[in-house]
């Protein structure tokens, strides 16, 4: 069995196990954290198919930001994760149907297609790069489409902005600024009493 | 890239990189200080109007930039001056609601201008991703607008409405444009007209993507049978952002119809005039109809609008240049009309109190027989009456049609324009023959009252030289 054989099944097995293990087990930190054992094992199926950029971007954007943030949420909400597997058994045979028109469908593509006579790609020259043949498509011969989305995204930060953003008048904020500036006298009252005359 | 294609979109380079400005310096200007975000919006509009006059191209040059994405025209230019023009009016003319109605923001001067960065990417789009994302540039900016007053109820409501609808109206025409891109493998307009040519005989990919476009095209005009949006959204909407999606977006309407229809889908002229035929036919009836059983003078002007949609489409329809310059001079005449009109009620509003309904206008002419006077042009030129602009541009499109060979639309369209006369003049008799209901006076900034002065003097006068505009416009389809 060639390398790069032996190299595919080990990912590829590790990639099905941390899938698995993302909807069985109970900890849903830990569920998050084979999601992250999943993304990885992909991407370095990807690589094995000389698809760097894509490992590269699937590492550096979900592995790094997304999961990461899913990671916070997950630990931040202490979401109790009983009562979200009662409805199980309930809707195990529609599950079930979904999966299984899947895998027909998958069937009769593969049925269609033929998978063992599809030949192999050639492989891509010495010091070829997906990451350059992206940038020029991004950034000539797409430039102005591109920076254009990039407008669009920015209204709609603003949009998202203007309309949930608001100062109400009644919420309780500290002003440093005040705080510091505060004066003896503004907080301190001396009240001259009377005494009572003692005990007796 | 070199130098000399930044040159070309430096009208688009500037619109944009003063958008983030006001937007960045509004978060340093006080409440009280508002008015200089006012002032630097409307800085950027007459210097974007000095750049596009000084880089202007001739009639018949055409100069194609970024791998051939963007276009610039002698088309694209005329269309890109009038928006500045408008643009500007229409900030001149909200600053004053917007102070009455406590929604002085910046947000309005930097959403604004993106929206108008969004209708110059349609007007200079030579691909259908460029036509697109700037089609998505303007309608995220104007579904953020109409939402603009939060604690009005009505106003989100036709902001969902308006957010809904539009993104259906949106991935239809992407759906079209898909399809399209499938069958001739290319986004360039100029391509796919080729492609299209050499393919001969139609597919049935093709049928389909233009069916989904000329669709998404109609629901963006807000074309009958796809305009119920429009008169939710010109109601609920404030009226500063109604008197904006009343006017700008009718330009860039009219672009993106004659950049799909002509620059991309010209070969099938023949099958797409059918369907606007359709389109234009009902949008003409039913626009002006409905109008009459309006006595929300917003939800009128949204009528009326359906039908002035369907008046431009007749000049599309026809197909030939002049059909197009007719169109472009009744989308420019329209737009600066609908400003003028939406002024108008805004002029009559009163802090925390929008004057929509038509007995506000009752009697005007006894308290401000100047703006009544304004007013009158004004509806005399959307009714099409004789020396105002408004009949011009009507005798346009009808000729435009008659040449085409439909003699039957030019009646239906002669037979609508008398119905729609009813309602516009009904609009003039409440105001010079009825009792005014209150004695207010009628109070507005200085700028306001020479702008909305200019506006509509420019009923009569655009129609006296009516001449040159119509030169304009021919010219800009010159080859």
């Amino acid at each position: 069995m060639p390398l790069t054989e032996i190299v595919f099944y080990l990912f590829g097995g590790i990639l099905i196990l941390a899938a698995l293990s993302v909807v069985t087990v109970r900890n849903p930190v830990f569920a998050a954290l084979f999601l992250v054992l999943a993304f990885f094992s992909a991407a370095c199926i990807w690589l094995l198919l000389e698809a760097e950029f894509l490992a590269i971007v699937l590492v550096l954007v979900y592995v790094g930001a997304v999961m990461v943030l899913f990671l916070f949420v997950v630990m931040m909400l202490d979401i109790n994760v009983a009562p979200l597997k009662e409805g199980f058994m309930r809707y195990l045979p529609v599950g079930v149907l979904v999966a299984l028109a899947m895998a027909v469908q998958m069937f009769l593509v593969f049925w269609t297609r033929g998978s063992a006579d599809q030949p192999m790609p050639d492989p891509r020259p010495e010091g070829y790069s997906h990451t350059r043949e992206l940038g020029e498509a991004l950034f000539i011969d797409y430039l102005y489409p591109f920076e254009i989305a990039a407008v669009i995204l920015l209204v709609a930060i603003i949009a998202a902005i203007t309309l949930t953003h608001r100062r109400r008048p009644d919420t309780k904020y500290q002003d440093p600024a005040k705080q510091v500036q505060v004066r003896r006298e503004e907080r301190v009252r001396l009240v001259k009493m009377k005494s009572e005359g003692g005990e007796s | 890239m070199t130098l000399a294609e930044l040159q070309l979109a430096l009208p688009e380079i500037f619109v944009l990189s003063m958008a983030c400005v006001v937007l960045m310096a509004d978060l340093f200007i006080s409440d009280q200080r508002r008015g200089l975000t006012h002032l630097l919006a409307c800085a950027t509009l007459v210097f974007a109007i000095i750049i596009t006059l000084n880089l202007r191209v001739a009639p018949g040059e055409v100069f194609f930039a970024f791998s051939e994405t963007f276009i610039r025209d002698r088309f694209g230019d005329v269309l890109k001056l009038f928006s500045y023009l408008v643009l500007l009016a229409v900030f001149v003319y909200s600053k004053h609601y917007l102070r009455q109605f406590n929604l002085f923001k910046g947000e309005f001067y930097s959403l604004s201008l993106f929206a108008l960065l969004g209708v110059m990417i349609m007007i200079s789009a030579s691909s259908m991703l460029t036509l697109y994302l700037g089609l998505e540039l303007l309608s995220l900016s104007t579904y953020a607008l109409v939402a603009l007053n939060r604690n009005s109820m009505i106003g989100s409501e036709a902001a969902m409405k308006y957010f809904i609808l539009g993104s259906l109206a949106s991935g239809i025409l992407l759906y079209g444009m898909s399809l399209i891109y499938g069958a001739t493998g290319t986004l360039e307009l100029a391509a796919i007209s080729e492609g299209l040519t050499m393919a001969a005989g139609e597919s049935l990919l093709v049928s389909f993507g233009l069916v989904f476009i000329v669709v998404g095209i109609a629901f963006k005009l807000g074309a009958v049978p796809f305009h119920m949006w429009i008169p939710d959204v010109y109601h609920g909407a404030p009226l500063a952002i109604t008197l904006f999606i009343g006017s700008l977006p009718k330009l860039a309407g009219l672009a993106l119809a004659i950049r799909m229809l002509d620059n991309g889908l010209g070969g099938l002229h023949g099958d797409w005039q059918g369907m606007l035929l359709v389109l234009a036919g009902l949008s003409l009836v039913l626009g002006n109809f409905a109008a009459i059983a309006q006595t929300n003078i917003k939800r009128m002007l949204a009528y009326s609008t359906i039908a002035h949609m369907g008046f431009m489409m007749l000049g599309i329809l026809a197909g030939t240049p002049e059909g197009y310059a007719a169109a472009m001079f009744y989308a420019i005449v329209y737009s600066i009309m609908a400003a003028g009109a939406f002024a108008m009620v805004i002029l009559l509003s009163r802090a925390g109190v929008e004057a929509e309904n038509l007995d506000d206008f009752k009697g005007l002419a006894r308290r401000s027989p100047w703006f009544a006077f304004m007013m009158l042009m004004i509806m005399f030129s959307l009714a099409g009456v004789p020396v105002f602009v408004g009949f011009f541009a009507k005798w346009q499109v009808i000729a435009a049609v008659l040449q085409a060979g439909f003699v039957w639309m030019a009646v239906l369209a002669v037979l609508t324009a008398v119905v729609g006369a009813f309602y516009y003049i009904r609009v003039v008799k409440l105001m010079y023959f009825d009792e005014p209901e209150s004695d207010e006076p009628i109070t507005a900034p200085v700028d306001f009252r020479a702008v909305l002065t200019v506006n509509g003097l420019a009923m009569l006068g655009l129609g006296l030289f009516s001449g040159a505009l119509i030169t304009l416009c021919v010219n800009a389809f010159a080859a």
